[in-house]
C-alpha cells in the first residue's frame, strides 16, 4: 500500500477495485464503513454485489476480466472532458502522451460493449471521481488474479495518477495483502528475482555485498523459477527436489489433479508445516514446525508494517522453529550460521543488508511497530509514499494499456464465469480454521452462489445439490442463490477439500507475476440426477 | 483552540470549546466513573453513573454529553454525586443477576469495581429475577441477559464503530433487552461475530465462549502479538494462563486495528492446540511414514540436496517459501536456497 489503514476513516472518497473487504479484510473494512458514515462518498467496482456493494454511492457491477477497457474509458473520460489533474500530470509523471492515445481508443461506448456498464454510467462515473479529492484506491485479488494481473494494477495507478491522487494523506494505490505475510515474504526476497530489500541478484554489486555478508565465494546471479514454472519442472524432470514450507499447493493452485500429478513427480519432496496437509502426503521427508503464538520474530503487514510476533506457548512434541530448522540444515551442509534467534537474525543481518528497512531494529518495535521505508534509527517510518507526488523513482510513469479477455471465455459447452475467492469463516485451505471450534458450525462446506435468473434457467433450488464442471474437472456442492451474484457468472471459494474451486480453475498465468487467473474461468452448471 | 477555562472541583481548569466536562476532567486528571460512556463515539447518556454537579443548574448532570462553558463550575465529588452514584449503582446491581462468584467477568467488570469504588457494603434493593434466558447455542458469544444493564454500549459497537447493524434495543420498559433483527441468537442473524460488542460490554452479559474457565484475569498474563491471519495485522492481546492461551482480545489505540478484531483474529487462535499437529519429524516409508529424530531427517535432507546437486546441479532444487510464517523464516529460507544451494530458486504464493 502507498498508504496506511488509518487513512480509510478519514478519507473523503474511496474507490474500491475487485475487493470484497467486508470477508477477506474485515477490520479494514470497518474503517471503510466509518469513512461512509463520515460522509465520504464510496464507489465499488466489482461483478459481485459485496455488503460494501450495497452501502456505496455507486456500484459498477462490471463483467469479470473487463477492469481494463472500463477504466481506460473513465481516463477517456477525464481527458476529453478535460477533468483530470493537469497540473499534477505535468510536474510528477510521465507518459502522458502515449497514455492518451491508448485511451482515446476506448471511448465509453466500446469499453460499455465489453464490461456491460453503460456509456452514460461510465462518464457520469468519471465526472463524480474527478469531483472529489483525493480519492483513496484499493484493489486486491480481482485486479491481480488474471492473466492480465500487472496490466490491471498499472491500470489503477494510472488513474489514480491521472486524478492527481497518489502521494497524498487519504489517496494513493493501496492492495490489500491476503496474507498476514505475504509483504514480508516478499521484502525478505523469497522471490526469484531479488535478494531481501528488493536487490536484484543479477546486480554484481548487490551480489558482492551479499557473498561478503553470507560469508559464500559466490552467488547465483540468473533469476530462478517462479512457483509454476518449479511446478511444471517437476513433471519434466527439470526440478529434481521441491522444498515446500508451509504451502498446501495440493488446494491453492489452480487445477488439483495437474498440481497433484506434479507434486507425485517429484523426486524428493521436502514438506516443512505445523500440520499433514493434502501436500504433505507426497512427501518424502515432513520436518514438524513452530507454530504462529510459538515464535518470536516479526511479520510485515499490507501497509508496510513490521509487527512483532511473541511467544506464548510452547511448540508441541520436538516441533521448531522454522529459522532454526533451516539454520541446522545449512549447518549439515557446511556453513555455520551464527544469529541464533529471530532477533539476531533482522537485528544483525536482515536490517543490515536491507536499506529500506536500516532502521528498523526490534527494540523499535515495542508498540506499533514501524512502516517501512526507515532508513535510519531515528527515522520515524513511513506511512504514505510518493509524498506530494515526488515518486521514489523520480516522476510516476503512465504506461499506455490494451484490454485482453480473460484466457478461457464462456462458450457453448461451459456457458458461465467462474470466479473465486474468500469466505469470511475460514481461511485458505482451512489447515487452521478449520480446526478451531466453532468456526466450522458458521461455514461447513462449500456451495456454489448462483444468480436467481440462472438457478431458475437450471431448475435449481437453492440449497440442492448440484454439479459444477470445468474442462479440468467437476465438484459437487450446494447451490446458495443469492442476489449478490450477477446472471452468468458462478462464485466459489477454496476452503473445503471437497467442493475446492481449484479443481475447476485454470493454470493460466499473468506472463510478468505468474500469478494465476483464479478470477476467471468458463464451466457448466448441472442438477444432479 | 480557544485558553478558556472552567472550575473543575474548585481548580481554574482549561478546556476546548466543544469538549465534555467527561473529557476536559480526564485531559485535567480527574477520573470521572463512567459505564455506557463509548470512547471516540457520540454519548448516549443511558447509564448516568457520570453524573456531577453544575452551579445553577436544578438537577445532576451527565458528564459525558454535558460540554464545558467558560467559568462553568463542576463538583464531581460533592455528596450529592457521591450519593447518587452510589443508588445508581445499587439499583443496577439489583437490576439482574451479579452473583461475581460465579461470572467469567469477576475481576474485570466495571460493576463490580464502581460497587466497591461506592463502598457499598451490602444489596440494598432485592435482585430482579432473570428475565430471559442464556443464549448459549452460537458457538463464540455467551449472552446472558440478566447480567446486561442495558448501557448500550454494544449496540453502539456494532452499529457506529464496526458498523454490521446486528443488534439494538428491543421491547419497551422492564422488558427490554439487546436484540439482533426478529430476536434471533447471534448466529441466525446478521451477526458476523465480529466480538466488538463483547469486547466493550463492561460486565458479565457478554462474554467469549470458549474463554470460560480459562482463568481468572489476575492470573493470566496478557502477551501483545500479531494476527497470524489477513494482511491488515491487527494487534491483539493473548490472554495466557500457564502457556495456554485462553482468549484473545484487541489493543486499544493500536495501530492498525484500534482496538479492532474479526472473527478470525479473535476466535480463530485454539489450532495450535489441535491434536493433529505434527510432533516429530517423518520419514516416507512406502505408502505411509515413520517418526524420525531431527538428526535422522535433517541429514536425509541434506545427504539428498547434496546428491542432486552433484548430480544434476543447484538449479534441479526450488523451493516454495511461507507467506504466513515470519520474515526471519523467510529470510533464512532464501539465505538457505541461495547460499547453500546456489541456486535463486525460492519463490512464495505472493498471489494468492
Ligand atoms: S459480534 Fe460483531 S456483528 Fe455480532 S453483534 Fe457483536 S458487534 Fe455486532
Ligand atoms: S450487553 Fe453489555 S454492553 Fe450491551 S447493553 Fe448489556 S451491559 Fe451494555
Ligand atoms: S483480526 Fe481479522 S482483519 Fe485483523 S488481521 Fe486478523 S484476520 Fe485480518
Ligand atoms: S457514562 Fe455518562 S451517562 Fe453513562
Amino acid at each position: 500500500m502507498t498508504n496506511s489503514f488509518a487513512d480509510f476513516k478519514k478519507a473523503k472518497m474511496i474507490i474500491l477495485v475487485g475487493t470484497n473487504m467486508t470477508e477477506a479484510h474485515p477490520v479494514a473494512s470497518t474503517f471503510v464503513k466509518d469513512a461512509v458514515l463520515n460522509g465520504a462518498e464510496l464507489i465499488v467496482m466489482d461483478p459481485r454485489r459485496t455488503e460494501l456493494a450495497n452501502m456505496a454511492n455507486v456500484h459498477v457491477p462490471l463483467k469479470v476480466g473487463s477492469d481494463v477497457a472500463l477504466i481506460n474509458a473513465l481516463m477517456n473520460v477525464l481527458i476529453s472532458e478535460n477533468l483530470y489533474d493537469r497540473k499534477y500530470v505535468e510536474s510528477c509523471t510521465t507518459g502522458f502522451e502515449e497514455l492518451k492515445k491508448k485511451v482515446m481508443e476506448y471511448p465509453p461506448e466500446r469499453a460499455a460493449e465489453i464490461s456491460g456498464i453503460p456509456a452514460d454510467a461510465i462518464r457520469e462515473l468519471a465526472r463524480r471521481m474527478a469531483a472529489i479529492k483525493p480519492a483513496m484506491l484499493m484493489y486486491t485479488l480481482g485486479i491481480t488474479e488474471h492473466i492480465c494481473g500487472v496490466n490491471n494494477v498499472m491500470s489503477c495507478a494510472n488513474l489514480q495518477m491521472l486524478l492527481g491522487n497518489v502521494g497524498f494523506e487519504c489517496g494513493g494505490v493501496n492492495p490489500l495483502r491476503g496474507q498476514n505475510n505475504v509483504q514480508g515474504a516478499c521484502d525478505m526476497g523469497a522471490l526469484p528475482n531479488v535478494f531481501p530489500g528488493y536487490q536484484r541478484v543479477d546486480n554484481p554489486q548487490a551480489r558482492e555485498k551479499f557473498m561478503k555478508a553470507w560469508n559464500v565465494p559466490s552467488l547465483p546471479e540468473k533469476p530462478g523459477m517462479m512457483m509454476p514454472t518449479m511446478m511444471e519442472g517437476l513433471t519434466t524432470g527439470k526440478v529434481k527436489a521441491l522444498y515446500v514450507f508451509g504451502e498446501n499447493l495440493a488446494n491453492t493452485e489452480p487445477d488439483i489433479h495437474h498440481v497433484e500429478h506434479c507434486l507425485q513427480s517429484a523426486e524428493f519432496l521436502v514438506c516443512q508445516d505445523i500440520f499433514p496437509t493434502e501436500t504433505t502426503r507426497f512427501a518424502h521427508v515432513l520436518l514438524p514446525a513452530a507454530a504462529w503464538s510459538e515464535n518470536d520474530g516479526t511479520f510485515t503487514s499490507s501497509e508496510r508494517r513490521v509487527n512483532r510476533v511473541r511467544t506464548a506457548s510452547a511448540a508441541p512434541g520436538e516441533a521448531k522453529p522454522n529459522w532454526w530448522i533451516f539454520k541446522e540444515l545449512a549447518k549439515r551442509m557446511g556453513q555455520e550460521w551464527t544469529s541464533a534467534s529471530a532477533q539476531e537474525i533482522w537485528d544483525n543481518e536482515l536490517s543490515v543488508l536491507a536499506p529500506s528497512m536500516a532502521g528498523i531494529k526490534y527494540a523499535r518495535l515495542e508498540n506499533d511497530g514501524l512502516q517501512w521505508p526507515a532508513p535510519t534509527e531515528d527515522h520515524p517510518g513511513t506511512p504514505t509514499l510518493h509524498r506530494d507526488g515526488k515518486f521514489t523513482g523520480g516522476l510516476g510513469v503512465f504506461k499506455a494499456i490494451d484490454w485482453i479477455p480473460p484466457a478461457e471465455v464462456p462458450d457453448q459447452d461451459y456457458p458461465l464465469v467462474l470466479s473465486t475467492g474468500r469466505r469470511l469463516y475460514h481461511y485458505h485451505t482451512r489447515t487452521q480454521t478449520g480446526r478451531c471450534e466453532g468456526l466450522n458450525d458458521l461455514l461447513s462446506e462449500e456451495t456454489a452462489d448462483l444468480s436467481a435468473a440462472d438457478a431458475a434457467d437450471y431448475g435449481i433450488a437453492h440449497g440442492e445439490r448440484i454439479s459444477v464442471r470445468s474442462r479440468r474437472g467437476e465438484v459437487v456442492v450446494r447451490a446458495n442463490v443469492t442476489d449478490a451474484v450477477p446472471p452468468g457468472l458462478v462464485w466459489m471459494a477454496f476452503h473445503f477439500r471437497e467442493g475446492c474451486a481449484n479443481w475447476l480453475t485454470n493454470p493460466v498465468y499473468d506472463p510478468i507475476t505468474q500469478t494465476a487467473e483464479y478470477k476467471a474461468c468458463a464451466v457448466q452448471i448441472a442438477k444432479l440426477r | 483552540m480557544s485558553s478558556q477555562t472552567f472550575l473543575l472541583d474548585g481548580k481554574e481548569t482549561a478546556f476546548v470549546t466543544g469538549q465534555m466536562i467527561l473529557e476536559a476532567a480526564r485531559a485535567a486528571g480527574t477520573l470521572i466513573p463512567t459505564l455506557c460512556y463509548l470512547k471516540g463515539e457520540t454519548p448516549t447518556g443511558a447509564c448516568r453513573v457520570c453524573l456531577v454537579e453544575v452551579a445553577g443548574a436544578r438537577s445532576l448532570v451527565a458528564a459525558c454529553s454535558t460540554p464545558v462553558t467558560a467559568g462553568m463550575e463542576v463538583r464531581t465529588d460533592s455528596e450529592r454525586v457521591l450519593k447518587t452514584r452510589k443508588l445508581i449503582i445499587e439499583l443496577l446491581l439489583a437490576s439482574g443477576t451479579h452473583d461475581c462468584l460465579v461470572c467469567e467477568k469477576n475481576g474485570d467488570c466495571r460493576l463490580q469495581d464502581l460497587a466497591y469504588a461506592c463502598g457499598i457494603q451490602t444489596m440494598k434493593f432485592t435482585p430482579r429475577n432473570a428475565g430471559y434466558p442464556v443464549e448459549n447455542e452460537n458457538p463464540f458469544i455467551v449472552r446472558d441477559f440478566s447480567r446486561c444493564i442495558l448501557c448500550g454500549r454494544c449496540v453502539q459497537a456494532c452499529n457506529e464503530v464496526v458498523v454490521n447493524r446486528a443488534i439494538s434495543f428491543g421491547y419497551r420498559g422492564s422488558a427490554s433487552k439487546i436484540v439482533t433483527g426478529g430476536d434471533r441468537p447471534y448466529h441466525e442473524s446478521e451477526c458476523v461475530f465480529c466480538g466488538q460488542c463483547v469486547e466493550v460490554c463492561p460486565v458479565g452479559a457478554l462474554t467469549e465462549k470458549k474463554a470460560r474457565w480459562t482463568g481468572r484475569p489476575w492470573e493470566t498474563e496478557k502477551i501483545r502479538t500479531t494476527c497470524p491471519y489477513c494482511g491488515v495485522g491487527c494487534q491483539q492481546w493473548l490472554h495466557v494462563k500457564d502457556g495456554r492461551i485462553g482468549k484473545v482480545t484487541a489493543v486499544e489505540d493500536a495501530e492498525p486495528n484500534q482496538g479492532r478484531l474479526c472473527v478470525k483474529g479473535r476466535f480463530g487462535y485454539d489450532f495450535i492446540y489441535s491434536e493433529e499437529r505434527l510432533k516429530t519429524p517423518l520419514i516416507r516409508e512406502g505408502e505411509g511414514f515413520r517418526e524420525a529424530s531431527w538428526d535422522e531427517a535433517l541429514d536425509l535432507v541434506a545427504a539428498k540436496f547434496k546428491e542432486i546437486i552433484q548430480k544434476d546441479g543447484p538449479d534441479a532444487i526450488a523451493g516454495v517459501s511461507c507467506a504466513r510464517s515470519l520474515n526471519e523464516d523467510s529470510y533464512q529460507m532464501q539465505k538457505f536456497f541461495r547460499a547453500v544451494i546456489g541456486t535463486n530458486n525460492i519463490d512464495h504464493c505472493a498471489r494468492t
